[in-house]
């Protein structure tokens, strides 16, 4: 259970298309994060997906079934609010009994589940506080839980810790990535965040403007960016781009350099002086300027390069990535 | 206010404020009590001795003292039942979209403009009236007996005119706490299985309590002391059917020029008033923590 597939999705809020028509096959189990810029429908697709917003046009298949029409509730889908979404003057417990109560189940029941739900999440000694009295991480684990009770035939989750600090942000993407592992039921994800899209997705879908740049593993569309902006859009620090005399030796309108695959040494193919190097201890990052423009290049922390140094910089010639002029890989 | 010496410095900014305050009350409070143990009788020249509680002793043996104090808690408890109720009603309507939102939303706050005296006077006249009233025409269009509102059911004919001028307040009260409410609690109540009205009881009205208890607490502390209804329409009449304590003070001290006896009803007022504010406090006061 918690097959989805949009066929030829639309929404519109009033003249504005925000999603055009849009086809996507998520398949059971999977883990699908969206990634985009800010604005680009993420939320939206989500939305619709969950039942929140009409689609302006196209069909919505939940496990092969036609839920376009079908309310929120009946769609069998769980989601977990960027705000969290809490009921603030219900205790712990209850927000976590709240869809069980309303499927109308045995107190008994109910009860079994909850603790469930608060041993997994390691909320047991919390459940008779009101969500403001607790903290930011166990409010999230609170908004899953509410998620989790209703055996939901899949999870929505929109920025589910992007108000969370770093520390805690890393904790939380290890934990909801051992739930989706031991649950096995299909998640969909969206976050402006490179690390989590990265490390958690099976499938990551890039939008732009409401449009699916491409669908792939985390790995396919870091390795075989479909376009420029996938390439520019997937990976930290992001992709160079060098057009000009440099692209035509390639036979190409633009070439892509990944920061990493770049080698800066004593010898090498462009000259540069360095005008930023940020030392994170592991890796240095260094702004080079070059004749083809500013250029990232992540070297190794020991290099003690510094501002105003001359490097030569080599990119592996086995990572360029070379498009034509409509920003198509070749 | 974090530390002792901002919470010293706060006392002492506000104590201004807080001395004229006390002031202000404490002094025509102080002068009621004194005059309530007074014969003073405008009627009566002379000097005016001091004779204890005899002035209590009349105001409580008054035939007039107990139905006044039912007819006040029926008044308040009835227009408090009415706008609460109707306010949230009213206040689910107006957050609904619609066409001339907000014109339909000043509208419906013109009666709290109105004053008192003339809202009911209009209602007296205009509208209850048993021979030129609208009231009375759409019964004798219908075919009934029209209805002598202010002679037959006078308590209730006032209650439905207070709770005319204070249903706009809850309305408005109501209706911006209903849109302070998170939207997201509400998908999220949907996505939960919530219907319509579950997510009413459940989410809406427990959001609504806290808005709830300031609009009873304020409401409570006027319709204690509801006067010019009273006054311009039935005089506290018939008998003492629509007389509540503020009317019996004033018909006690004015009408028979008692200021001893009027004083030692103002007190017993003050003092009822409180009694029912501390049960208030504590039944709904709850509901204002955190
Ligand atoms: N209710 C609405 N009415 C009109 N336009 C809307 C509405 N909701 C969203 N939009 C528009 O739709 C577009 C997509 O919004 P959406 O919230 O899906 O973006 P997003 O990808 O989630 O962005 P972010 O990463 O900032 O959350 C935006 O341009 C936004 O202005
Ligand atoms: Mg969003």
């Amino acid at each position: 259970m918690g097959q989805i597939e949009l066929k030829g999705v639309t929404k519109q809020f009033g003249d504005v298309e925000v999603i055009p028509p849009l086809d996507l096959q998520i398949n059971e189990g999977e883990f699908v994060v969206f990634v985009g810029p800010s604005g680009c429908g993420k939320s939206t697709l989500l939305r619709l997906i969950a039942g929140l917003e009409d689609t302006s046009g196209g069909k919505i298949f939940i496990d092969g079934k036609d839920a376009t029409d079908l309310r929120p509730a009946q769609r069998r889908l769980a989601m977990v609010f960027q705000s969290y979404a809490l009921y603030p003057h219900m205790s712990v417990r209850k927000n976590i009994a709240f869809p069980l109560k309303m499927a109308k189940l045995s107190q008994a029941e109910i009860d079994k589940k909850v603790e469930g739900a608060a041993k997994v999440l390691n909320l047991s000694s919390y459940l008779d506080r009101r969500p403001g009295q607790l903290s930011g991480g166990q409010r999230q684990r609170v908004a899953i839980g509410r998620a989790i009770v209703r055996e939901p035939a899949a999870f929505l989750f929109d920025e589910p810790l992007s108000n969370l600090d770093a520390a805690l942000r890393v904790n939380m993407r290890l934990e909801i990535s051992e739930l989706h592992n031991s649950l096995k039921t299909t998640m969909i994800y969206v976050t402006h965040d490179q690390v989590e899209a990265m490390t958690m997705a099976d499938q990551i879908v890039v939008l732009q403007a409401g449009r699916i740049e491409q669908v792939g593993s985390p790995l396919d569309l870091y390795r075989h960016p479909r376009n420029r902006f996938v390439a520019g859009f997937i990976g930290s620090p992001k992709m160079n781009f060098i057009g000009g005399a440099e692209a035509a030796k390639h036979s190409a309108h633009e070439i892509g350099v990944r920061p990493e695959h770049i080698k800066a040494g004593q010898s090498g193919e462009w000259q540069g002086r360095v005008t930023v190097s940020e030392h994170l201890g592991s890796d240095t990052y260094l702004h080079v300027q070059t004749d083809h423009g500013l250029i990232n290049v992540r070297a190794d922390g020991e290099i003690g390069l510094h501002h105003g140094d001359t490097v030569w910089l080599t990119p592996d010639p086995a990572c360029i990535h070379k498009f034509d002029a409509n920003g198509m890989t070749i | 206010m974090a530390t002792q010496a901002s919470r010293a410095a706060g006392r002492l900014m506000i104590s201004p404020a807080v001395i004229l305050l006390f002031l202000w009350m404490i002094v025509p409070l102080g002068m009621t009590i004194w005059f309530s143990f007074l014969r003073y009788n405008l009627l009566i020249p002379g000097d005016n001795p001091f004779v204890g509680i005899e002035n209590y002793q009349y105001f409580f043996t008054d035939p007039n003292f107990w139905p006044a104090l039912w007819n006040t808690l029926t008044l308040v408890l009835g227009v408090l039942a009415i706008t609460t109720i109707g306010g949230i009603l009213l206040a689910l309507l107006l957050d609904q979209p619609m066409f001339g939102q907000g014109i339909v939303r000043v509208l419906v706050i013109a009666p709290f403009f109105v004053m008192p005296t003339v809202s009911a006077l209009v209602w007296k006249n205009m509208f209850m009236n048993p021979v030129n009233g609208l009231f009375a025409w759409i019964a004798r269009t219908l075919g009934f007996a029209p209805f002598d509102f202010l002679s037959a059911a006078p308590l209730f004919s006032i209650i439905l005119i207070v709770a005319w001028q204070w249903l706009p307040f809850a309305t408005l009260i109501l209706l911006t706490a209903l849109q302070s409410l998170d939207s997201e609690q509400l998908e999220a109540a949907e996505m939960d299985g919530a219907g319509a009205v579950s997510r009413f009881f459940y989410i809406m009205l427990p959001h609504l309590a806290r808005a709830a208890t300031v609009v009873i607490l304020i409401q409570t502390i006027f319709l204690l002391s509801v006067f010019a209804e009273i006054l311009v329409t039935t005089n506290g009449g018939p008998g003492n059917a629509s007389t509540n304590l503020t009317y019996l003070v004033y018909s006690q001290s004015l009408l028979q020029y008692d200021v001893g006896l009027g004083s030692a009803g103002g007190i017993v007022a003050v003092i009822l008033a409180n009694i029912v504010a501390i049960f208030l406090m504590r039944m709904i006061g709850k509901n204002l923590e955190t």
